[in-house]
């Protein structure tokens, strides 16, 4: 919920010495993030409710015997909070070792997807890498699940439950689901079966959320060992009409994977499978890479641009000479940009006035 | 739509009719299930099963193309049930008394008869989203691709004005846009009845206006709609520009439509790769595919958003834009200089009263939704919160007519069409991208399970499916998505090419094709 100015002033509590206005119902968390303190999490993910099971959040709150998980509870006013001390530090420490210590590894290549480098980041932050802890691993991953696009690497899960509640609240479809618990704990589906098998509908929001890779972007994945760094294009799906908001991942020329923006407006970071998995037609060999003309034979041959466009306009100067200008008939892409179709409706308004135009909004 | 995405979070009632939007939007489904979530009520019309109806309160499955009947019965049920918002009718709408009038013949017991839907859900539904504080609409293609569609659409604006849900937070006659800038195409005058902005083209004034900024008079009469240039095609119509659109395989009666482009004297194709259509042209002509172009386009709630450039295009491939202007400068035309995308949305924008207030560097966080009339105006997630476009909202009087072609002796099952989650289209883009053939290999036909005993078929085994225009080979499943006597099937294979059936009639305003219904005879094969 966005509050607005005028509620921020209603209430005021102490955020590390500071005073600060918050909005009732707001959490501690919540608090400090718009106010850029920053406080480590495993668990949280904004546009899920709060979950409160990784603990690192935890502050200190005057008047309580034992620190409390920030993102679960509320600011109350006058409220004296704080979110650093040596005390809590040393216990995210002790966390993220124990965190640490079950997985197979922490680093993990950041095409695994878009929150696959958090628990590496933190572990590193907290110089937690140690292991002051050895022994039991848990998770088991799934090497059977053949699919093309999520790798479900569970020996990196930390039973955060990112994925459970992502599938479950933001994209209402509930095929994720936790068997067992303690190190017992795995990370399944419906019989414990294939993602295909079950409700999963592969929009990849479990991969983009997970915070170790443990769910990860199988296509992407395929160009880990390409060199170069990853770099992020903004822009806006090339599928339907609703227009989510995704940053195209490339390493030099090639376009490697697509990860969702977490800000954009239409969508708030949801994507489905065809704006997650589907964008490598873009590079596919079948692309069109020359012009084509059609020859004496018959038959489409090579041209250059000049040749090509010389073809194109004579072609349409011959039609309109001989049977006037409204002969000529153009279709507008409801694909493209829509420069091109502006350009499309003037070249036939102002090249020919005629209303000759249409785009492929019938069929 | 008239309102925003945001908006579908907000509902009491949503009432869905032609939408199979968990597949074909599956973003903004996630919205209207949250609406679920938080205890909103959701009517889903649809012939067939389909995930939304899995989560609807009251799921109405009505007869193909029987969608006016429906919509009356309930109009008729609010207007008896005094549901009718009597403020919003006297201040924002008119000739309300004739619509009240003309839906009194309408019981849903008649819409019982047609639809196939028991009277007292009728009633239910029509209860439900009267009587709701916030009801939303919410449409896609089920609603347009009738010969009725325009009568569709306008029986959910009655619904929608005699309730007043319109023009409030959660409420709104919602189409669900298809492209990703379809909706652009349009809001940039690429229609044979509008300029740039909706503009009409029938108006004197703005053949002045388009007079004044393009240096040469455009007739006053609309052109024809692509369906119609299509039949004129090889007559009167000699050459064709056709830019990103598989036409061959996404249009109805294929046949016919292949005869068409053949018959021309000259050809232009624009694409990404050699499609069917591209096959048939005297010149093809690569294009920059997205993410390898800089431009700009417009989502269904009329967000006008920026995409960007990330990799270079392959070869010599252009972006559109580009090689229409070369073709434009060769001729000899006037006005097609632009050095980069921007000056060419640029121009739009200044020609546009619903895009004036924007420009390139304004809409690079893609905030505003138009109409954006002048610069500084925060633009209009809202349509119609005041008034209407016209001023007041016009009932319309509408009666139900059959399809174009109904089920006979010959041709006995419903053929309906539609699209699948993982593929898109003609599969141009999703059959090139790596993985999705393993959610979807094959076309397949969708037939209810007793049908397929019934009619000695087997699952999973091969059917022939004709009708008048054609016949195609395809592979059976069973299941109870369908309901008994009607069938479907997505078009997007293209050896299972389904648009040979279709194309039996189009609506006579719009000139969108029936492409969902279609009778047809389904045998073993």
């Amino acid at each position: 919920m966005i509050a607005t100015e005028k509620d921020l002033k209603t209430h005021t509590m102490m955020l590390d010495g500071e005073a600060v206005s918050f909005t009732e119902g707001e959490t501690i968390y919540e608090v400090a993030q718009r106010v850029k303190t920053d406080i480590p999490t495993l668990c949280y993910d904004q546009r899920l409710e709060a979950f409160g099971g990784c603990r690192l959040c935890v502050v200190e709150v005057e008047g309580q015997r034992l620190p409390v998980a920030s993102c679960t509870t509320k600011a109350t006013p006058g409220m004296v909070v704080r979110t650093s001390t040596a005390t809590l530090e040393k216990h995210r420490k002790t966390l993220l070792e124990m965190v640490a210590s079950e997985n197979r590894e922490i680093d993990v290549d950041p095409l695994r997807g878009y929150a696959a480098q958090e628990l590496a980041t933190l572990v590193d932050r907290y110089d937690a890498r140690g292991g002051r802890f050895r022994g039991k691993r848990s998770g088991a991953t799934r090497e059977d699940d053949d699919n093309p696009f999520i790798l479900r690497d569970y020996d990196l899960c930390i039973s955060c439950y990112r994925c459970v509640r992502v599938c479950a609240e933001q994209e209402g479809d509930h095929a994720i689901s936790v068997m067992n618990r303690g190190f017992e704990t795995q990370i399944t589906v419906e019989f414990e079966g294939l993602l295909k098998d079950s409700a999963c509908t592969f929009c990849g929001q479990c991969v983009q959320t997970c915070p170790t890779g443990a769910l990860a972007d199988k296509k992407a994945l395929r160009f880990a060992e390409l060199p170069g760094a990853i770099e992020k294009t903004r822009t806006i799906c090339a599928y339907c009409g609703v227009g989510c908001s995704v940053d195209v991942l490339t390493k030099g020329d090639t376009m490697v994977g697509i990860q969702p923006a977490m800000d954009g407006p239409a969508n708030h970071g949801a994507l489905c499978v065809k704006g997650q998995f589907a964008y490598d037609f873009v590079q596919h060999p079948d692309r069109l890479k020359t012009p084509l003309v059609r020859g004496d034979d018959g038959k489409l041959h090579e041209a250059d641009w000049d040749t090509a466009l010389d073809r194109a306009a004579e072609g349409l100067r011959r039609v309109v000479d001989q049977h006037g200008r409204h002969a000529v008939y153009a279709v507008a892409s409801g694909r493209a940009p829509s420069e091109a179709a502006y350009a499309v409706q003037k070249l036939m308004r102002a090249g020919w006035g005629t209303n000759h135009i249409d785009n492929c909004s019938r069929a | 739509m008239s309102n925003p995405l945001a908006d579908m979070e907000k509902p009491d009632v949503i009432f869905a009719i032609g939408t199979n939007m968990t597949e074909c939007h599956p973003v903004a489904a996630t919205r209207l299930k949250r609406a679920l979530k938080r205890g909103a009520k959701m009517i889903v019309a649809d012939p067939r099963r389909i995930g939304l109806a899995d989560l609807a309160d009251l799921y109405l499955p009505i007869r193909v193309g029987s969608d006016v009947a429906l919509l009356l019965a309930m109009a008729h049920v609010i207007q008896r049930e005094g549901l009718v918002d009597p403020e919003f009718l006297a201040d924002r709408t008119k000739e309300s008394e004739t619509f009240l009038e003309h839906v009194k013949q309408f019981p849903p017991e008649w819409a019982e008869q047609i639809t196939g839907v028991p009277a007292k859900d009728i009633e239910t539904a029509a209860l439900w989203y009267g009587r709701a504080d916030k009801g939303a609409i919410y449409y896609t293609l089920g609603i347009t691709e009738h010969i009725c569609g325009v009568d569709n659409v306008q029986s959910l604006g009655n619904l929608a004005l005699m309730t007043g849900h319109v023009g409030r937070e959660g409420t709104g006659i919602n189409p669900m846009r298809g492209q990703n800038n379809i909706q652009g195409a349009g809001d940039s005058g690429a229609l044979p009845n509008n300029y740039a902005g909706f503009q009409p083209v029938t108006d004197p004034e703005n053949q002045k206006k388009f007079e004044r900024l393009y240096g040469r008079k455009t007739d006053l009469e609309k052109g024809p709609t692509k369906v119609t240039a299509l039949e004129m095609a090889g007559d009167q119509i000699r050459a064709m520009i056709i830019d990103g659109e598989n036409t061959v395989v996404s249009d109805p009666d294929r046949h016919h439509c292949e005869r068409a482009l053949k018959a021309l004297d000259h050809l232009i194709v624009i694409d990404l790769f050699m499609t069917e259509t591209a096959q048939l042209a005297d010149v093809v002509l690569p294009a920059a595919a997205w993410g390898e172009t800089d431009g700009v386009q417009t989502n269904t709630e009329r967000r006008v958003q920026r995409i960007r450039r990330a990799v270079d295009p392959p070869g010599l491939a252009k972006p559109d834009w580009w090689i229409i202007c070369e073709i434009a400068k060769r001729l000899g035309f006037q006005g097609f200089d632009y050095p980069s995308a921007r000056e060419v949305f640029n121009e739009l924008c200044s020609v546009s009263p619903i895009y004036f207030g924007l420009d390139w560097d304004r809409i690079d966080r893609g905030e505003y939704q138009w109409p954006v009339p002048e610069q500084g105006h925060p633009g209009t997630p809202r349509l119609h919160e005041r008034e209407f476009v016209s001023g007041r909202g016009l009932f319309r009087v509408i009666e139900y007519r059959d399809p174009a072609e109904t089920i006979s002796d010959d041709f006995p099952v419903w053929l309906t069409t539609g699209r699948r989650l993982a593929s898109y289209h003609t599969r141009t883009q999703t059959g090139r991208s790596a993985g999705i053939d393993y959610l979807l290999p094959e076309e397949t036909l969708e037939v209810h399970p007793d049908d397929v005993a019934a009619w000695g078929l087997s699952d999973g085994g091969w059917a022939e499916m004709s009708s008048p225009r054609g016949c195609v080979t395809i592979k059976v499943r069973a299941t109870r998505r369908s309901p008994r006597g009607t069938v479907f099937a997505s078009f997007a294979f293209n050896d299972t090419p389904v648009n040979v059936l279709t194309g039996g009639g189009y609506d006579p305003v719009t000139h969108t094709a029936e492409l969902k219904v279609c009778p047809v005879r389904v045998v073993p094969a």
